[in-house]
């Protein structure tokens, strides 16, 4: 069930690795624009690296790196001035892909009632530049979750439809890192357009790109890249054997559903509780997350109605309310079940776990819950009791 | 028309099932039918306690009455089924009427010959009150239950 | 283990008209709308666009009031027949806005979604049907009950076991009689009665005993409050018959109906999709956990 990062498993595509330079990129970013792509990609703002639409490289973090760890988010100056040189970006794709909040449709009354019409305007085609090999894999769990059943998400399947990605390789990964225990990392084996690897030494400033698709080879032929020698690649998939080396934290997958779903009652979870706030911050911030709420909304002549898709979360008691009250009212029981569903039951729902290992709910947690550490409580023998 | 005697007719019924035929001819021995119109009681509030009722055919309500409100229906109980325990502990006292809600036929038996029958075969006597005790925990359960109101809060 | 996702190259429009969103809703008009008891009214909807809504005892359509929002209600009309029929319980907001409907009204429906009661299955027609159900639990059952009257002779018995709070909360109590008269066993009890009811009063679980079901050949369809389902269910398996063939109806906050929102997970499933009919077996060991 676990693949580690396999140093070369890049090359089990098309093969036809090349090099190009900074200004190759931006050259990159220009095609993408004059296609009609709105490039989407990591930038520094509000002291964190988020992402926003792009036209240069100017606008990617250069010389930025973060310093994550449980509760902890922090940006430093490198010594260097590499563009991608930070582990995981505070938001996800998710919130481009998947927006938090979205019309489904819209409806006028009428006399046969009312006609209710999806939204007309197209969404628009974006290029995603600087997908790490964990939010790969999470795009590929929402393909999955939302666009492969019997109903699909639209909104999401028409965004999804016609991406540009652009991945790069991960050389920094963080203190909550764990892409490696989930078999998502650190370097993208599949469903990018490109995946590129930064490098940047003595020999200059430069990346190894990789095709994956036929229009990420037919973009690239329009630079007319150099192809990578051997030193290149060499140096390219030793990065990715540092990296799998460095993870920050560790999640032992084996039998984590049977553990899961044998511990309903392990008194861990009202541990847990005491600590956990049930702010949300975990749900938003995951890739994979997907529960949303829908609202209608209309005019003050109730003439013209939207009915809106929005993000929601498990952790609120809004979300379980069933007769006067919540099926899930206690904390303990929110969080469970969002480490149960993540892990466990995702596995029977889909197929695959719901966890990539990119320690976003880590990182961002008030409380410095860690998921690795709860998953890890839970192996341990329970407490015995004192009059045993 | 063989006329069947009141211990086969007694045996038939779900109280007995599994008591060997000489217990329940012992146990006839306290007996005796009755039959009830629509509309009259069984027993009264306050009253003493002095049968054991197994109801064959019809349907009995338990009810108290209540000033400006009338009768208060507790429970029911009807073929196949018994009513009711306070005949076998102190003060033997009704705590409910019984008011027939169709023509009843029941078989009394008589609580002092049962409470003497018992004490003289204790063997018989747990038998019997093992039976009587898996009545009243099947009542209890299925009255607490209700008490939850459940059909009432959304 | 992990699903491939590489994208797809771009290919040239199809000129296909992609699927109606899932998310969109049908005009349904109220043809009349009748009240049952103090808090639950049956609504009778006609689609505006004139095309049937066809469906299978057991589900549910997310019906709403446009402006207030939606809410998952089970189908409790006649299989075989143009009207959808829908019975609503007023527990406020959205609910509120569906029972004050009157005739002409236009409501907004999606669905039907779930699954089915399959009391027409192979291995349940031939064999017993016992139904129970326990207060507004009969509306999803009276589907299965119109289905059964229609069609007698693929079972051996029918039995229904009802419970209602009082008689005069008791649903479609008319039909309670003429089923009678149709070949089906009905027992009811009440939890609380006055002295002008001559019915049985106590907990529906007390109709069980004096059903005699074969346990053998007896398939069991129940609805109500979950705790009654949970008694039930014991009683049921106490007379022999297998957790597998006794058939539940289980309920969770839903929001879209269509599997994607997330509301209504019980572990690994998804009530509107999985569901809502579930068999006990696939249930019981999930049903014990206190705020699964």
């Amino acid at each position: 069930m676990q693949q580690a990062g396999r140093p070369g498993a890049a090359r089990d595509h098309d093969g036809g690795a090349v090099v190009i330079t900074v200004p190759g990129l931006q050259a990159l970013i220009d095609s993408l624009r004059g296609l009609g792509y709105t490039v989407i990609g990591p930038t520094v703002r509000d002291g964190a690296i988020t992402l926003a639409e792009l036209s240069s490289t100017g606008e990617l973090p250069a010389g930025w790196g973060d310093e994550q760890d449980a509760a902890r988010y922090r940006l430093h100056q490198r010594d260097d001035a590499a563009l991608f040189g930070f582990a995981a970006t505070a938001q996800s794709w998710k919130s481009i892909l998947f927006p938090a909040r979205e019309l489904l449709w819209s409806a006028e009354r009428s006399d046969t009632g009312f006609t209710a019409r999806p939204p007309e305007q197209p969404p628009p085609r974006y290029a995603l530049l600087g997908v790490r090999s964990c939010d790969l894999h999470a795009i590929g769990i929402h393909d999955h979750v939302l666009t492969s059943r019997a109903s699909a998400d639209t909104g999401y399947a028409a965004r999804r439809e016609d991406a540009f990605i652009i991945a790069v390789a991960c050389g920094n990964p963080g203190g909550t890192c764990f892409c490696v225990s989930m078999g998502t990392g650190p370097e993208p084996d599949a469903g990018f357009d490109l995946s590129l690897t930064e490098l940047l030494d003595e020999r200059g400033h430069r990346f190894l790109v990789t095709p994956g698709s036929e229009r990420g080879r037919f973009l690239l032929s329009g630079l007319s890249p150099a192809p990578a020698g051997a030193a290149d690649q060499a140096a390219a998939a030793a990065l990715i054997s540092e990296s799998a080396a460095r993870m920050g934290r560790v999640l032992d997958t084996d039998g984590i559903r049977e553990l899961l779903y044998g511990n309903a009652e392990h008194p861990r979870w009202d541990d847990v509780a005491a600590r956990c706030l049930a702010c949300t911050n975990c749900t938003l911030v995951c890739p994979t997350c997907f529960c949303t709420s829908i609202e209608q909304v209309s005019d003050l002549a109730g003439d013209h109605v939207e009915q809106h898709r929005v993000w929601d979360s498990c952790f609120t008691s809004e979300f379980s309310r069933l007769g006067g009250g919540s099926v899930r009212g206690s904390t303990a029981s929110r969080y469970r079940q969002w480490m149960t569903h993540k892990l466990a039951s995702w596995i029977d729902q889909f197929g695959m776990s719901g966890c990539v290992g990119c320690g976003r709910c880590i990182t961002w947690c008030p409380a410095a819950i860690d998921i690795t550490e709860e998953a890890a409580a839970l192996r341990e023998p329970r407490p015995v009791s004192e009059d045993s | 028309m063989k006329t069947r005697s009141i211990s086969e007719y007694l045996g038939e019924h779900p109280f007995f099932a599994g008591l060997d035929p000489d217990s329940v001819q012992e146990l006839a021995g306290c007996a005796r039918n009755e039959h009830i119109r629509a509309g009259d009681y069984l027993f009264r509030e306050g009253g003493t306690a002095d049968h054991f009722y197994v109801i064959m055919h019809g349907r009995v309500a338990l009810q108290l009455f209540s000033p400006g409100h009338g009768p208060l229906v507790l429970d029911s109980a009807g073929e196949g089924e018994v009513l009711d325990w306070p005949w076998l502990v102190p003060p033997h006292r009704w705590f409910s009427d019984a008011k027939a809600v169709e023509p009843t036929s029941v078989v009394a038996l008589d609580s002092a010959c049962l409470r003497r029958k018992c004490e003289a075969d204790p063997r018989l006597g747990y038998r019997f009150l093992q039976r009587v005790t898996h009545e009243m925990n099947q009542r209890l359960q299925a009255t607490r239950v209700r008490l939850l109101d459940l059909y009432g809060r959304p | 283990m992990t699903q491939d996702t590489r994208p797809r190259t771009p290919t040239a429009p199809t000129g296909r008209q992609p699927p109606p969103p899932p998310m969109l809703p049908r005009p349904f008009r109220v043809l009349s709308s009748r009240q049952d008891t103090p808090d639950t009214w049956t609504l009778a909807l006609t689609p505006e666009d004139g095309v049937p809504l066809s469906f299978a005892p057991g589900q549910f359509t997310m019906l709403g009031a446009l402006g207030a929002g939606e809410v998952p209600i089970s189908i409790s009309g006649d299989p075989t027949g143009d009207v959808l029929e829908q019975t609503i319980r007023d527990v406020g907001g959205v609910t509120h806005s569906l029972v004050t409907a009157v005739a002409g009204d236009v409501l907004t429906v999606r669905g039907p979604y779930g699954n089915s009661w399959q009391a027409g299955d192979q291995a349940t027609a031939g064999g017993d049907l016992v139904i129970v159900a326990g207060g507004i639990g009969l509306a999803p059952l009276r589907s299965v009950i119109l289905g059964a009257v229609a069609h007698r002779e693929r079972y051996g018995r029918v039995t229904l076991l009802y419970g209602a709070r009082s008689p005069a909360e008791r649903l479609y109590p008319g039909e309670l009689t003429d089923w009678a008269y149709q070949g089906i066993e009905v027992g009811v009890t009440v939890d609380r009665a006055d002295q002008d009811w001559a019915g049985r009063v106590g907990l529906v679980t007390e109709l069980i005993p004096a059903a005699h079901l074969n346990p053998d050949r007896t398939t069991a369809l129940v609805c109500g409050p979950e705790v009654m389902m949970r008694f039930v269910a014991t009683a049921l398996l106490d007379t022999g018959i297998p957790a597998s063939r006794i058939r539940i109806s289980m309920e969770r906050n839903m929001a879209c109906g269509i599997g994607l929102c997330g509301h209504c997970q019980l572990r690994e499933f998804f009530i509107c999709t999985d569901g809502p009919v579930f068999g006990y077996d696939q249930l019981a060991g999930l049903l014990a956990i206190r705020e699964a």
